[in-house]
């Protein structure tokens, strides 16, 4: 079957049908190709798959601070809304804890931060938005940027109503997640998606630690504001 | 040997008579991966099909000079190559889908499918005929991919390309967009086909 393959070609006899490069030429050629070709690609389109990731949490920034309705509507239009990028360091024992974090303004008023955080999740790694005021005192609202849980059950914290029960709690005591209906009138209690406690308790997790990570430490002292034109 | 398909036969073979899926059995990991949505099932059959042709043109191009020994590098090699560019341009123009399909995409690398059709039709046949040939085998590909999909979105969220179409007393059937959904429909309806084309191929008189 494999000498039929090259029936068209005629190869030249001699010496030369040995050598590495007379058998390897057209692998090292189409090689060449398309590396170049990749380059370009790269060239052209990096530019705007870094800003489609960017894009993808800035478009959120808005609603975790001022909430689905307003946030969208309003604010993306506003001219005196600021959106600052920038990165926070928590010193802990052993280790500092970096995150990358958001400061939202309105005519020079800060009104609250954006922060990026993650952790395990019952099927991989968790990364959430989570809007604070500016003291951290209040949670604003959370986001799932990325998850893995099991579709149909895990994936279910995505779905606003579930993230919606995390606006307006404090950030002490440390938010509690409750099994079962009816068990939820608690102030600062979560109510876990059915058959999915595991990925309830690891938002809520990761949401208690980011809070007492970030508590007090919002001060010029800790966060680096990148310097970015609107 | 002698007798290699002709450009037409190529073409409609890939759509049933030789389907990808449902008579070769490859290209299976998209095929339970990404069938849990119409949507996805679309996207992931789409860059498939361009993969699939954009190699099948350049082998078929090379075909003369190609060593038997160092094919199969030159097959990776374009695969890769092409697989590469789909998946940067999915990220820059649809990057909520490149985000759902995750891995797969860079997958498609691995995709026997593909491989199959260079080494099949492409380095043997003219450019044409190994286009045609791309061409039915990502259609049949197509089918194979948006049949399963349909069926699991349909009893697993009650939808149809994102679009609700059950009502919605409907109790949506998780394990379908779960992967034993994909087993279970995959296994079901490569039966259908398996049944469909014993009783023709019975009513012909001869089996294949």
């Amino acid at each position: 079957m494999e000498p039929t393959l090259s029936n068209g070609s005629t190869a030249p006899v001699g010496g030369l049908k040995n050598s590495n490069l007379a058998q390897a030429w057209l692998v090292l050629l189409l090689a060449l190709c398309f590396g170049g070709a990749l380059a370009a690609v790269q060239v052209n389109l990096s530019s705007v798959i870094a800003s489609n990731k960017l894009n993808e949490t800035l478009k959120k920034v808005p609603e975790l601070v001022w909430g689905a309705q307003t946030g969208d509507m309003k604010v993306s239009a506003d001219p005196s809304v600021v959106i600052s990028p920038g990165t926070l360091t928590v010193p802990k024992t052993g280790k500092t804890s970096v995150y990358s974090l958001y400061r939202v303004s309105r005519d020079d008023r800060l009104v609250g931060w954006v922060v990026k955080a993650g952790g395990q999740g019952y099927a991989g790694k968790i990364e959430l938005l989570l809007g604070l005021d500016p003291d951290a005192q209040k949670i604003l609202g959370l986001f799932v940027l990325e998850q893995k849980e099991t579709p149909g059950l895990g994936n279910k914290i995505t779905v606003a109503d579930w993230r919606n029960q995390f606006i307006g709690k404090k950030s002490q005591p440390p938010l509690q997640v409750v099994k079962g209906k009816g068990g939820g009138a608690g102030v600062q209690t979560i109510d876990a998606v059915t058959g999915a406690t595991i990925s309830s308790r690891a938002v809520t997790g990761i949401v208690n630690r980011t809070i007492g990570d970030v508590q007090g430490k919002l001060t010029p002292e800790f966060i680096h504001i990148l310097e970015r034109q609107p | 040997m002698a007798n290699l398909p002709t450009t037409t036969e190529r073409f409609i073979q890939g759509i049933l008579p030789e389907n990808p899926v449902y008579r070769q059995l490859l290209g299976l990991c998209p095929t339970l991966a990404v069938t849990n949505g119409l949507q996805p099932a679309l996207t992931m059959a789409a860059a498939v099909g361009l993969v699939l042709l954009s190699a099948n043109i350049i082998v078929s191009l090379i075909r003369n000079l190609l060593k038997p020994h160092l094919r199969i590098v030159v097959f990776t090699l374009t695969i890769a190559t092409f697989v590469t560019i789909v998946d940067r341009l999915l990220a820059a123009y649809m990057y909520p889908m490149s985000k759902t399909l995750g891995p797969y995409i860079p997958l498609i690398i691995v995709n026997c499918i593909i491989i199959c059709r260079c080494e099949v039709c492409a380095s043997k046949q003219s450019v044409v005929t190994a286009a045609a040939d791309a061409v039915g085998q990502a259609l049949g590909f197509g089918l194979a991919l948006c049949s399963i999909a349909a069926i699991r979105e349909l009893l697993g969220a009650g939808m149809l390309a994102g679009i609700p179409v059950m009502p919605s007393a409907w109790p949506a059937w998780v394990i379908m967009v779960l992967p034993p959904g994909a087993f279970l429909t995959f296994g079901l309806l490569m039966a259908l086909v398996n049944w469909v084309g014993a009783a023709r191929s019975n009513n012909a008189g001869k089996g294949d």
